[in-house]
């Protein structure tokens, strides 16, 4: 099935609350609000004409110019995106979804922006949301057991945000 | 002497207790089984058959920090990593000795600007003896390395207290001597002239 296909079934079933969708991009997408994902992610994989049994990966990307100079020039407003990429063996078939979020919930620096947990939808999410909360920054609600997975447990930040600031020392080993 | 006189033939040799066994000890360097990233690649080389590091007796990796003398750290040490590090370095018995195997170790490496979690030289973390630098170092170099560890070995003084340590002399060295007609600049200079003259093509 073509990506233009599917995003039709997917308009039909939720209309408008699909919040922009992109078919002549290499890897076709649409996007949606946090609070209908969960109802789309279920759709997506239990739906015989979709059946997408894999998910991919989950990336977190962070849109900032941390240079204010360039910032004006930068072509995006400052954001966090979450997107998924989907696969089906049945249908051989792919799909992306994105989910996007602001920096910061309710601009406040250090409340993390929250994404429902498919973790109990595909089993492979566990680790990756792990691993997107433990370098974005970014929550996912419902997770089962959200720890970072690559830093060490007592690590202070997401050192994948752009903003991030290096540790100077750690346990009393000089940083830099 | 008098009992061990003509108790043997003249196949006797003396020596000091203490140089018997500096060179016990530096022939039996055993590494401890401990690698962390694509150095170890190098480092498993290093004890396989081409390079063959049992040939200075330190080929007997050993799995566990309380029966190793010397520590090869091979790979780029993180954060999470250096606690480890420093743990199986207190396990190891005295004494002990410590390569830093690579840039990483030696100090950050190519992460030294932008990684946020690697530890810039893994001097930070435990004492290092010698640094092998290279990106990763040949077996070689690792070897180098392992003979200047030995040399050190052979300065040690553990019986002679209180006593200025000695400076290792390499005894035996990968310093490659230059032949005769380049032994200083002004020979050199001639050198490269006369091979200058002598590749220029003959006009016809």
């Amino acid at each position: 099935m073509t990506a233009a296909e599917i995003i039709n079934i997917l308009e039909q079933k939720f209309g408008d609350r699909l919040k922009a969708k992109k078919v002549e991009a290499i890897d076709p997408f649409v996007v949606v609000e946090p609070g209908d994902f969960l109802a789309v992610c279920r759709f997506l994989r239990d739906d015989p004409r979709l059946r997408f049994e894999l998910l991919n990966c989950i990336s977190g990307v962070d849109y900032l110019e941390p240079d204010p100079k360039k910032a004006p020039k930068a072509g995006f407003e400052p954001h966090v995106e979450v997107v998924y990429h989907f696969s089906s063996f049945t249908h051989r078939h792919r799909f992306v979804v994105k989910i996007i979020l602001p920096r910061w919930k309710d601009n406040k620096p250090g409340e993390l922006p929250e994404v429902p947990s498919v973790s109990f939808l595909w089993a492979t999410a566990d680790w990756h949301e792990r691993e997107v909360y433990d370098l974005s920054g970014i929550w996912f609600s419902g997770h089962p057991d959200l720890r970072r997975i690559l830093t060490s447990e007592d690590w202070i930040g997401h050192p994948l945000r752009k903003d991030y600031e290096f540790p100077l020392e750690y346990h009393g080993i000089r940083g830099r | 002497m008098g009992w061990l006189e003509g108790r043997f033939e003249e196949s006797v040799i003396t020596t000091t207790l203490e140089q018997a066994i500096n060179w016990a000890r530096e022939s039996s360097m055993w590494p401890m089984t401990f690698g962390l990233a694509c150095c170890a690649i190098e480092m498993m080389a290093t004890g396989a058959s081409r390079y063959d590091m049992d040939r200075f007796g330190a080929g007997a990796f050993r799995a566990t920090p309380r029966q190793a003398d010397l520590m090869i750290v091979a790979g780029t040490v993180n954060f999470k990593m250096a606690s480890r590090v420093r743990r199986l370095y207190n396990q190891m018995p005295d004494p002990k000795f410590v390569i830093a195997m690579g840039a990483c170790t030696c100090g950050g490496g190519p992460y030294y600007k932008y990684g946020y979690n690697v530890v810039k030289g893994v001097d930070l973390v435990v004492p290092v003896d010698v640094y092998v630098p290279g990106c990763p170092p040949r077996p070689e170099a690792l070897l180098e390395g392992l003979m200047r560890i030995q040399d050190k070995v052979k300065g040690m003084k553990s019986f002679t207290k209180e006593q200025p340590i000695e400076i290792p002399i390499p005894s035996r060295t990968g310093y490659v001597q230059l032949p005769p007609e380049l032994a200083d600049m002004q020979k050199a200079n001639a050198f490269a002239v006369k091979n200058k003259e002598k590749a220029t093509p003959a006009k016809a």
